[in-house]
């Protein structure tokens, strides 16, 4: 399959106070499109750096980023909102979702930036929120739902503009292990019946078992991966 | 969900907040408009006075009369087309407690000077044609029921004696800033009377009110009254309507400066006090403009939130203060003793002003909180805390 995520020699520092800081040491690595990725690795290693840089959050010091044929580092502010919002799919350790809208409107956030109309956003909606399984709770605030519910929301509001790669930090740090097994179930259906892309950071040994392909980091380094 | 939905559901997540927030800038907005009104109820003699009209008054005080004899000779300037004249009467009506302005005057020519105190031609022809006809403002005859026909008894001070008019006329003013509270009689009625009581005082005119054809003459033609009566027993001091005015106001200039003062100092309060909401709101969401970064949502789109936001607290304060500050006004004005000011109203500019201050300041209290959430990477903002 043909790589949807190219990156050649990527190196990210980080200057603390007059120290310079090597975050990313020449990172090169190929992720094919539909491809499930875990990040796996000790904290400070740079695992999350390296999905902020996929995810276009973040820009590399030097090396290049091509996504889905995109230099993401050549994008101004602008086209990288732009570009974030059309291929990329969010999926927080802590759901970041809006306290004061429902699951529904939490959902919509993302289909404001499209062109769709209100009738159209609202299928949208109820379909990803189907998807996630909660079709039932559209209504509800996330103070009403719990952690996994609250996930599964944000999973859905990831899902609704259909973006081709998930980039997923942490996404079952927060959850106890019913509602674990839930969301890296999800994330599974998402990646064989949907055919979507996932970068996955985790410490989760477990979680990392559901990814095709694990990739270990070590203070910067990309270390030999290891083939599930 | 449209965007107003959400900057509508964003404003008020902590409802105390931000209910304590309007109030705060309601209650600014009250205070804000009542010293206008104050200010400019003070200044209304000012407001309302005409460029085209002079008043001449005895140099050394305007307590002291002018002689009669002066009228002729100031209406032979070149430019003056009007000479009337006023004597202030006071006077109790009631009692000592019920104010309002009390003058003599001449028929013939007071209402051609003053066109902004609007009569019929019948009330004006009855007026001039009985000696102890009077008109009363629409405001004195609401007040104590007046209406044509209806005999008004006042005791004197200035000129004593008891005194009987016919009321003859009731007139409205032009605008709302105009007196509509004064009372006229003639002034041939006093002459008359202190003619009998006191020779020394017949003859006598309190202040001339001169009209000239020409505004920008006025400072001429007053150097050439002035000039007509130097070295004479009564000198006079001729000045613009509104200078004559100003006169009265400018003894309490650093009591009006002072209040004016504090009601743009007010206007500052209510820039804090949002700047302070503003402040603390954006931190607490730095995480959630984060995450709105990160979804693709531009500079724009955040203005859009937090200038929403500000927006929506600024002019619903203003709103509300707005709409409660006719009441008070009104409230206020009950308070008072009557007559205290004969023009008591909330002028359009100080909705104006009060609106658009709202505006500017509801814009400026997003600068920093918007500034952060621009300038703030998405990645330190995911990391965010509190």
């Amino acid at each position: 399959m043909s790589a949807i995520i190219t990156i050649s020699h990527l190196i990210k520092t980080y200057k603390r106070d007059k120290q310079e800081i090597t975050v990313l040491n020449d990172i090169s690595l190929d992720i094919a499109q539909g491809d499930f990725v875990a990040l796996m690795g000790p904290s400070g290693s740079g695992k999350t750096t390296l999905l902020n840089i996929i995810a276009g959050i973040d820009r590399p010091t030097n090396g290049e980023v091509l996504i889905a044929g995109t230099d993401i580092g050549a994008l101004s502010e602008t086209e990288l909102a732009k570009w974030r919002s059309r291929h990329i799919g969010f999926i927080f350790q802590f759901y970041n979702l809006i306290p004061v809208l429902t699951a529904f409107e939490n959902v919509e956030l993302p289909l404001m930036l499209t062109p769709l109309s209100k009738s159209e956003r609202r299928r949208q909606v109820e379909l990803a929120l189907s998807v996630v399984g909660l079709a039932d709770r559209m209504d509800h605030y996330p103070k009403q739902l719990s952690g996994g519910q609250e996930q599964r929301v944000a999973i859905a509001r990831a899902i609704a503009s259909d973006p081709d790669i998930f980039v997923a930090d942490e996404p079952t740090g927060d959850l106890d292990r019913v509602s674990a097994e839930e969301i890296l179930t999800l994330l599974e259906r998402l990646n064989k019946e949907f055919g979507k892309t996932i970068v996955m950071v985790t410490h989760d040994p477990q979680a990392a078992n559901r990814a095709h392909i694990v990739h270990h980091l070590e203070k910067g380094d990309l270390i030999p991966q290891v083939q599930s | 969900m449209s965007m107003t939905k959400l900057i509508v559901k964003n404003s008020f997540r902590h409802t105390l907040r931000v209910l304590l927030t309007i109030v705060g800038i309601s209650v600014a907005v009250i205070a804000f408009g009542m010293l206008r009104t104050v200010v400019t109820a003070w200044n209304s003699g000012v407001a309302a006075s005409s460029p085209n009209r002079l008043v001449v008054r005895q140099a050394v005080s305007f307590i002291f009369p002018l002689p009669y004899a002066y009228k002729e000779k100031i209406a032979g300037i070149p430019g003056v087309t009007t000479v009337s004249w006023l004597n202030w009467f006071g006077g109790t009506y009631i009692d000592k407690d019920q104010f309002f302005a009390r003058q003599a005057c001449d028929p013939e020519t007071i209402f051609t000077l003053y066109p902004e105190f609007k009569l019929t031609s019948s009330e004006i022809s009855a007026f001039r044609s009985e000696r102890n006809a009077c008109i009363v403002g629409i405001e004195t005859a609401k007040r104590y029921g007046l209406k044509v026909g209806d005999i008004m008894n006042m005791e004197g001070d200035i000129y004593p004696g008891s005194w009987q008019f016919t009321v003859r006329g009731i007139y409205t003013p032009r605008s709302k800033t105009d007196d509509a509270t004064q009372m006229f009689f003639h002034w041939e009625y006093l002459n008359e009377q202190m003619k009998q009581d006191d020779a020394s005082r017949a003859d006598q005119v309190g202040y001339y009110v001169v009209k000239i054809n020409d505004a920008s003459k006025s400072a001429e033609i007053s150097q050439k009254i002035d000039e007509l009566f130097k070295n004479s027993p009564a000198e006079t001091k001729t000045e613009t309507e509104g200078q004559f005015q100003q006169g009265f106001v400018s003894s309490s200039g650093a009591i009006i400066g002072a209040i004016n003062i504090m009601s743009y100092l007010i206007i500052g309060i209510i820039l804090l006090v949002l700047c302070n909401t503003m402040i603390m709101t954006s931190r607490e969401r730095t995480r959630e403009y984060a995450v709105l970064k990160s979804l693709g949502f531009t500079g724009g789109h955040l203005f859009s939130f937090i200038a929403g936001e500000a927006l929506t607290i600024s002019l619903l304060g203003a709103g509300i203060g707005i709409a409660l500050l006719i009441p008070i006004v009104q409230g206020f004005e009950s308070l008072l003793p009557r007559g205290w000011f004969p023009v008591f109203i909330i002028e359009s500019s100080t909705y104006v002003l009060a609106g658009s201050s709202a505006l500017i300041v509801g814009v400026i209290a997003a600068i920093i909180p918007l500034y952060r959430a621009l300038t703030m990477r998405i990645v330190d903002g995911l990391r965010f805390t509190g």
